[in-house]
C-alpha cells in the first residue's frame, strides 16, 4: 500500500506540473544589475549558514537526510507547481518554504529552496540567475522564517498542530510575496517613492495570494499532522516537539 | 467514552477531508475552463513583468532558454518525474524502511 502510494506519488507529480511556467520568481534582468548584487549580498549568510548547519546535524545523525532529500523534492515540486485561482484570473504557485521551515529549520530551508531556484532558473525558464539571491532572500529566508517563527509562537500558546501548520503555510506565503514585492519595487522604482509603488504591487498580488496562502496553509497543515500521526518521533528529533507532547 | 470520542474525531476528520476535496474537485474544474480560455497569465506576467515594463525593466531571455515550443513541457515533465521519484523515494525511506516498529510488527503479527 505504501509502495503504491509512493509510485502514486511519482507519477502524478509530472501530470501536475505539466504546463507553462507561470511563476513569481522574480524573471531574468527585471532587476538592475546593483540591486540583483544587493540580493545576492543579503542571500549569501544565509545559504552559508544552511550548508554549516546541513553538515552539522548530518554528522551528528544519519538520519536527518531522508529528511532533507524529501523536503528539497517538496520544495522543487512546490515551488513550480502552477494553480490557477479562478476568482483572480491569474495562475501562481505555493512555495513550500512553510512545511521546510518548520521540519528542517530555517537555515536548512534556506538552502534547500536555494537549490530548488537555481535548478528551476537553469532549466526551467522559472526565475532568472541575475534575479536568484533576490528570489532566496523573498522565497528561502522571508518564507521559512515567517513559517518557522510562526509555527513555534503558536506552538509555544499551545495551539494544535493542525492550526499552528496551517498558520505558518500561510504566513510563509504571504512574507514571500510581501518580500517581493518589497524587491521589485526597489529595483525598478528609478526616480518615484517607494512606498506608493510597493503598495500597487503589493495589492495587485492580492487577488491571486489571498487564496494561494489558504491553500499552501491547507497543505503544511496537512503535512505536519500526517508526520505527527505516522513519525511523531522523527518530530521530536527536529525539535519540533517536545517528547512529553508525544503520547507514544 | 473514549472510543466514542475518537470515533467522533474520526467522522470530523473524513468530513474536512471530503470537503477539501470536494472544494479542490470544484477548483479543478473551473481551473479547466479557465485554461481552454487561455487568457490566464501567471502573476510573473501579470503582475511582476507588467509593472517592470511600466518602470522601463524588461524580463530578458534566461541562460538556457528552454522556452521553445514544447521543449518547456518536456522539461518540466522529466523535472516534475525526477522531483517525484526522489519525493516517493525519501518518503519510503522514512515512512517504512526508518519508522519505528510498532509492538505488533515485533511480535511478527502481520495486519
Amino acid at each position: 500500500m505504501k509502495t503504491a502510494l509512493s509510485v502514486g506519488a511519482a507519477l502524478l507529480s509530472p501530470m501536475l506540473l505539466v504546463s507553462n511556467a507561470y511563476a513569481m520568481h522574480i524573471s531574468e534582468g527585471i532587476l538592475p544589475w546593483n540591486w540583483a548584487a544587493v540580493w545576492f549580498g543579503v542571500a549569501a549568510p544565509f545559504v552559508a549558514f544552511g550548508l554549516y548547519r546541513l553538515r552539522k546535524l548530518s554528522s551528528v545523525d544519519l538520519s536527518f537526510k531522508p529528511l532533507v532529500g524529501l523536503l528539497a523534492a517538496v520544495v522543487f515540486i512546490i515551488s513550480c507547481m502552477p494553480i490557477p485561482v479562478p476568482t483572480a484570473g491569474t495562475c501562481s504557485h505555493p512555495c513550500g518554504t512553510g512545511i521546510s521551515g518548520i521540519l528542517v529549520g530555517p537555515a536548512i530551508s534556506v538552502l534547500i529552496t536555494a537549490v530548488a531556484l537555481l535548478i528551476q532558473a537553469l532549466f526551467l525558464a522559472h526565475g532568472g540567475l541575475s534575479t536568484w539571491g533576490a528570489d532566496i532572500v523573498s522565497m528561502g529566508v522571508m518564507g521559512s522564517l515567517a513559517g518557522f517563527l510562526t509555527f513555534r509562537a503558536l506552538r509555544s500558546m499551545k495551539v494544535s498542530m493542525g492550526v499552528s501548520g496551517f498558520m505558518a503555510g500561510l504566513f510563509a506565503d504571504w512574507a514571500t510575496y510581501l518580500a517581493t514585492s518589497a524587491e521589485l519595487a526597489s529595483g525598478i522604482r528609478g526616480d518615484s517613492p517607494f512606498l506608493p509603488l510597493f503598495g500597487k504591487i503589493l495589492i495587485a498580488f492580492v487577488p491571486t495570494q489571498l487564496p494561494l496562502g489558504v491553500l499552501e496553509g491547507a497543505m503544511t497543515a496537512g503535512m505536519v499532522v500526517l508526520l505527527y500521526r505516522k513519525r511523531p518521533d522523527l518530530l521530536v528529533k527536529m525539535r519540533v516537539l517536545k517528547p512529553e507532547e508525544v503520547t507514544l | 467514552m473514549r472510543s466514542q470520542k475518537s470515533r467522533v474525531g474520526s467522522q470530523k476528520r473524513r468530513r474536512i477531508i471530503f470537503a477539501f476535496f470536494l472544494l479542490f474537485t470544484i477548483h479543478c474544474s473551473l481551473c479547466t475552463a479557465v485554461f481552454a480560455s487561455g487568457k490566464w497569465q501567471g502573476v510573473d506576467e501579470s503582475v511582476v513583468e507588467k509593472y517592470a515594463k511600466e518602470h522601463g525593466r524588461e524580463a530578458v531571455a534566461p541562460l538556457i532558454n528552454t522556452d521553445r515550443g514544447d521543449l518547456l513541457l518536456f522539461v518540466f515533465l522529466a523535472a516534475g518525474a525526477a522531483g517525484g521519484f526522489v519525493c516517493g523515494y525519501y518518503w519510503r525511506i522514512l515512512m517504512v524502511e526508518k519508522a519505528p516498529k510498532t509492538k505488533k510488527e515485533d511480535r511478527g503479527i502481520s495486519g
